[in-house]
């Protein structure tokens, strides 16, 4: 199948002389109809840059970003916007995602009748209120007239769900779409958009710090994990978890806390031999990870930049020493 | 590291009482809405030695817990009825009823509380060296000397590295370093208590990790009494002895790490354990709650779950259920828990481990 | 018939929640007052313009509430017909320069690079130039006896701090996620704008609307004072200029004459700063919609 998006050395670059940094660094990926993929990583690693490249909403220094196999740079300025519909994006924080001023009828039928998807009156209103439905807020009646801060953080996440499908997108870049919403709902939230993928034949990619959160929502999909801007490991979900190949994968997996006493005590624990991760200003040469790496051999890790190399497990890691080599998580 | 010159002050007995003693507790606000009754009548103890995590979702009070105990909750906060009982030494003080200085004197050197590593934590224009100071000379320590000495010490336990962070500016540490430099701190004036206020939240994976170990270390080998506030799960099952889970400004249950984890009685608490996933753990079932955590203005009657709770009846519409006895060291406010626990025996909370390499066996007696 | 019961809403709720702050409400009922005064009063009392040598400055009395001036005439017929005028081409001051700064700040903060750069540079040396000299310099040149004239070029002159303030505030809204929603959904630049920006400023911009009201009645007043202005009628600041001209400042009995449109600007004055305590609590969204 032909990937619904592909991304080919995109890089994004932030500020000029001195204080430029390169947020993003030549990261290619491909995304199939249908697939459920995971971009993962910490804060400043580039993820939540990498998914707004995606949506359009922030432009690539360098770099493609293909949507359908068209590169957006070369469409003309209504199939950009058909390209803009079509990709909508899920913010992290409920309590921002929503003008505070608006009612939830004012959210949803303001880009309907902006792109005509309804006509004025009662269908817009009938369109709000099946859309309410389909993100789980029922009654719908009683939600429609409410303002955002009379909602719960997990009702708000939902309306702005509701919103993004107002449009019929065919991809919903969800940026750490869950992090904020009370630890009891999280749940219902991604089963809901686990079933707008079957239902509405939309693809995700689901970017989060929250490995434990990825591996529930990605599992039969991939993860991609990213480390200062750059790709350092991808692969299928269950892979990945079981079997990390890359050091920074591993001291990442080995390092997330466990909501289970047992499995806490007995996780391996990876010594790192620096703790403070390198600023974007001043990153090291050859592999970014090299300072930290348990794994470090010199005159290799700090020289160039290692290539993503496919292994036959599935996937792709960036890391010529351990590629080969297996580890486990607990003990 | 200099651990054994630390002069910690952890093995005191109080003649074998709590060191800490909440009793029925309320606090409320007043607003417009009306009244906001944040806690509604806590009693718990805090045994030397131990730590406790609070866990809950937002509304549910811990943080106003934490908060209340060394007396930093908003002016219009009301604090009766409830007694804070607090023991040291032999003396005895009813924290609600100390003057202001003393309270001054209470929050640094007999129960400190570590925020959240933000910015504002710190104040941004001094040095670390000059905070610690400050800190110092308002509690009548001026040997400037020893301040130095003891900060240094108290900077290599927290794993940093004394000539650069101390005279450094708040904004010029990262958050991990930043979190480190604040329970350091917290620890200069030699505390009995430590209430962690989620201390790990919005830092890296990693960084956390180290956090983490740092508590540990705290907890393993100085027998610091804690108290950890968090969302999270995970820092109760990485660092707790004991486990209070609140609902709605009241505890719901309380017991042992392992009791909460593996054999929970409240169906709430059963609810936040299903709902979290695991990385190592096999590949779980997860469920949410339904519905949304109450308005603390326009409690819900009876049992505060019930209007979210698969095990309610009309008993708990009617009333609402005290603590009681489910086990050993192991209290539950439901009066379904024995359903709960049946429910358990067809369900149990078995995770299982997911990682193929070498698969371990997690004993059969815990998971029961 | 929809639309009237909103407007009744509305105004219920911004009454409702003006009266949360105290001070803010007592300044909003006394800017009413004030309102109702200059611009109904003038239909019920008549301007005394009658010469009346046996009563030159006499001092508050029942029958002159506050007394009258040399040539026997009441003060307060004067006060009520006098604030009018004032109050006009203040408003019109301040409605275009709020304006400007609304449209173009946000306009400059969304659109960003060159658009952004041009109207910051001009900002930029409006702002620089000294205001009062400026204006005095031009009412020299210009003839400026029509007070709509007068308002609209006291606004034109007025709006560039506010627009960098506005422009801020927008700036700092853009980087909301709504914003970024509605760009995603392809809203277009005027929903933006109007829908997402400007309603969540409204406080902002209703009490820099006060604040430019208040400081087009003191710029006005002292270009009518210096005698810049040649605005005939009679109105708070030509009373002012008139007693200082003619020297009440020198002797007391004088002294209600140069007084009493004093106190009348400083009232107006006070009551408007003080109203907008409650404005604030009026149009911020959240409270808004709380009631």
């Amino acid at each position: 199948m032909a990937p619904i998006l592909e991304v080919r050395n995109l890089t994004k670059q932030f500020g000029k002389g001195k204080e430029r940094v390169t947020a993003v660094d030549s990261v290619s990926f491909a995304i199939e109809p249908g697939e459920t993929v995971c971009l993962v990583g910490e804060s400043g690693c580039g993820k939540s840059t990498t998914g707004r490249m995606v949506a359009g909403l922030l432009e690539a220094t360098s770099g493609e970003v293909l949507f359908e196999g068209k590169n957006i740079k070369q469409l003309d300025s209504a199939a950009f916007r058909r390209y803009r519909q079509s990709v909508q994006i899920i913010h992290q924080d409920p309590y921002s995602s929503l003008n505070p001023t608006q009612t939830v009828r004012q959210i949803l039928t303001a880009p309907l009748l902006r792109h005509n998807k309804v006509k004025p009156g009662a269908t817009a209103e009938k369109r709000a209120l099946e859309l309410l439905e389909v993100v789980d807020l029922t009654p719908a009646r009683d939600v429609i007239d409410k303002y955002p801060h009379q909602l719960s953080g997990g009702q708000r996440q939902r309306v702005a769900v509701a919103r993004a499908l107002t449009v019929d997108p065919k991809f919903i870049v969800a940026d750490e779409a869950v992090s904020m919403v009370d630890v009891s709902i999280r749940v219902s939230i991604l089963t809901m958009l686990a079933r707008l993928k079957e239902e509405f034949h939309v693809t995700f990619l689901f970017i989060t710090h929250d490995l434990a959160l990825a591996k529930y929502f990605a599992w039969e999909g991939r993860i991609t994990v990213m480390y200062l801007g750059r790709i350092v490991e991808d692969g299928p979900t269950q892979r990945l978890i079981t079997d990390p190949r890359h050091p920074y994968t591993q001291a990442l997996l080995s390092a997330v806390p466990e909501a289970d006493p047992e499995l806490a005590q007995h996780k391996r624990q990876i010594e790192l031999r620096g703790a403070e991760i390198p600023s974007l200003l001043a990153l090291p040469p050859g592999c970014t990870f090299h300072p930290r790496c348990p794994y470090f051999a010199p005159g290799l890790c700090d020289v160039a930049a290692p290539p993503l190399e496919a292994i036959p497990e599935g996937g792709r890691v960036a890391c010529p020493v351990r590629r080969q080599e297996r580890v486990s998580l607990l003990v | 590291m200099a651990k054994n010159k630390l002069d910690w002050h952890t093995g005191e007995q109080n003649n074998g009482r709590a060191p800490l003693s909440l009793e029925n507790v309320h606090v409320s606000y007043a607003t417009r809405r009306g009244k906001v009754r944040a806690i509604r009548g806590v009693t718990l103890d805090l045994h030397a030695g131990e730590s406790l995590a609070l866990i809950g979702e937002s509304g549910s009070g811990k943080s106003t817990l934490g908060l209340a105990i060394v007396r930093l909750l908003p002016e219009t906060a009301e604090t009766s009825p409830g007694v804070i009982t607090y023991r040291r030494d032999g003396r005895e003080v009813d924290v609600l009823r100390l003057k202001p200085n003393e309270m001054r004197e209470f929050r640094w050197s007999e129960c400190a509380m570590v925020f959240q590593a933000a910015l504002n934590a710190f104040n941004p224009v001094l040095k670390v060296w000059a905070q610690a100071l400050d800190t110092a000379k308002a509690h009548g320590w001026h040997d400037k000397d020893a301040i130095r000495r003891r900060l240094v010490e108290l900077l290599e336990f927290v794993q940093l590295d004394p000539k650069r962070v101390i005279d450094s500016y708040p904004h010029e540490l990262s958050g991990g370093m930043r979190q480190r430099v604040l329970l350091a701190l917290s620890l200069l004036l030699n505390p009995q208590i430590l209430i962690l206020d989620e201390p790990t939240t919005a830092l890296d994976i990693i960084t956390q990790r180290t956090i983490i170990k740092l508590l540990r270390e705290l907890k393993e080998e100085q027998h610091f009494t804690m108290i950890f506030i968090s969302h999270d799960l995970a820092i109760a099952a990485e660092l707790a002895d004991r486990v209070a889970t609140m609902y709605a400004g009241r505890v719901v249950e309380l017991g042992a790490s392992d009791d909460i984890f593996y054999r929970p009685r409240h169906p709430y608490t059963l609810g936040l354990i299903r709902a979290v996933p695991t990385v190592t753990g096999g590949f779980e079932q997860l469920f949410s709650i339904p519905g949304s955590p109450p308005d603390l203005v326009e409690l819900p009657s009876g049992c505060k779950f019930h209007p979210r709770c698969a095990f309610a009846t009309d008993r708990c519409k009617q009333e609402e259920p005290e603590l009681e006895e489910v086990g050993p060291g192991h209290t539950a406010a439901c009066w379904h828990w024995r359903e709960v626990e049946a429910e358990l025996q067809r369900n149990p909370l078995h995770r299982g481990a997911l990682n193929v390499l070498d698969v371990i066996e997690i004993d059969e007696e815990v998971v029961s | 018939m929809n639309m009237i019961r909103d407007i009744l809403n509305w105004l219920g709720t911004t009454l409702k929640l003006m009266t949360y702050n105290k001070a803010g409400f007592i300044g909003f009922l006394a800017t009413c007052t004030i309102l109702v005064i200059c611009l109904i009063g003038p239909f019920f009392i008549p301007l005394d313009t009658r010469t009346k040598l046996d009563k030159i400055y006499q001092p508050p009395s029942t029958e002159h509430w506050f007394g009258t001036d040399h040539q026997g005439r009441d003060i307060f017929s004067q006060i009520v017909h006098g604030g009018k005028d004032v109050i006009y081409v203040a408003a019109v001051a301040a409605f275009l320069s709020t304006f400007i700064a609304v449209t173009f700040g946000t306009l400059s903060a969304f659109a960003g690079g060159a658009v952004d750069g041009f109207i910051m540079g001009l900002t930029d040396i409006i702002l620089t130039i000294p205001q009062f000299p400026l204006l005095a310099v031009l009412a020299a040149f210009i003839k400026l006896d029509n007070l709509t004239f007068l308002g609209l070029f006291l606004g034109l002159l007025s709006w560039p701090a506010l627009l960098r303030a506005v422009r801020s505030q927008a700036l700092s809204l853009k980087e909301r996620d709504f914003v970024e929603a509605a760009r995603a959904l392809d809203l277009g630049a005027g929903h933006i704008i109007f829908r997402e920006l400007v309603p969540n400023m409204m406080t902002y911009i209703v009490i820099s609307f006060t604040l430019a009201l208040t400081a087009a009645v003191y710029t006005q007043v002292g270009l009518v004072l210096l005698g810049l202005v040649p605005v005939s009628s009679s109105n708070w600041g030509v009373m002012i200029s008139l007693a200082w001209t003619q020297g009440a400042i020198f002797f007391r009995d004088a002294m209600w004459r140069i007084m009493m449109p004093i106190l009348a600007i400083a009232l107006f004055q006070l009551s408007v700063i003080t109203m907008t305590r409650s404005l604030e609590l009026a149009f911020n969204p959240r409270l808004r919609t709380m009631v």
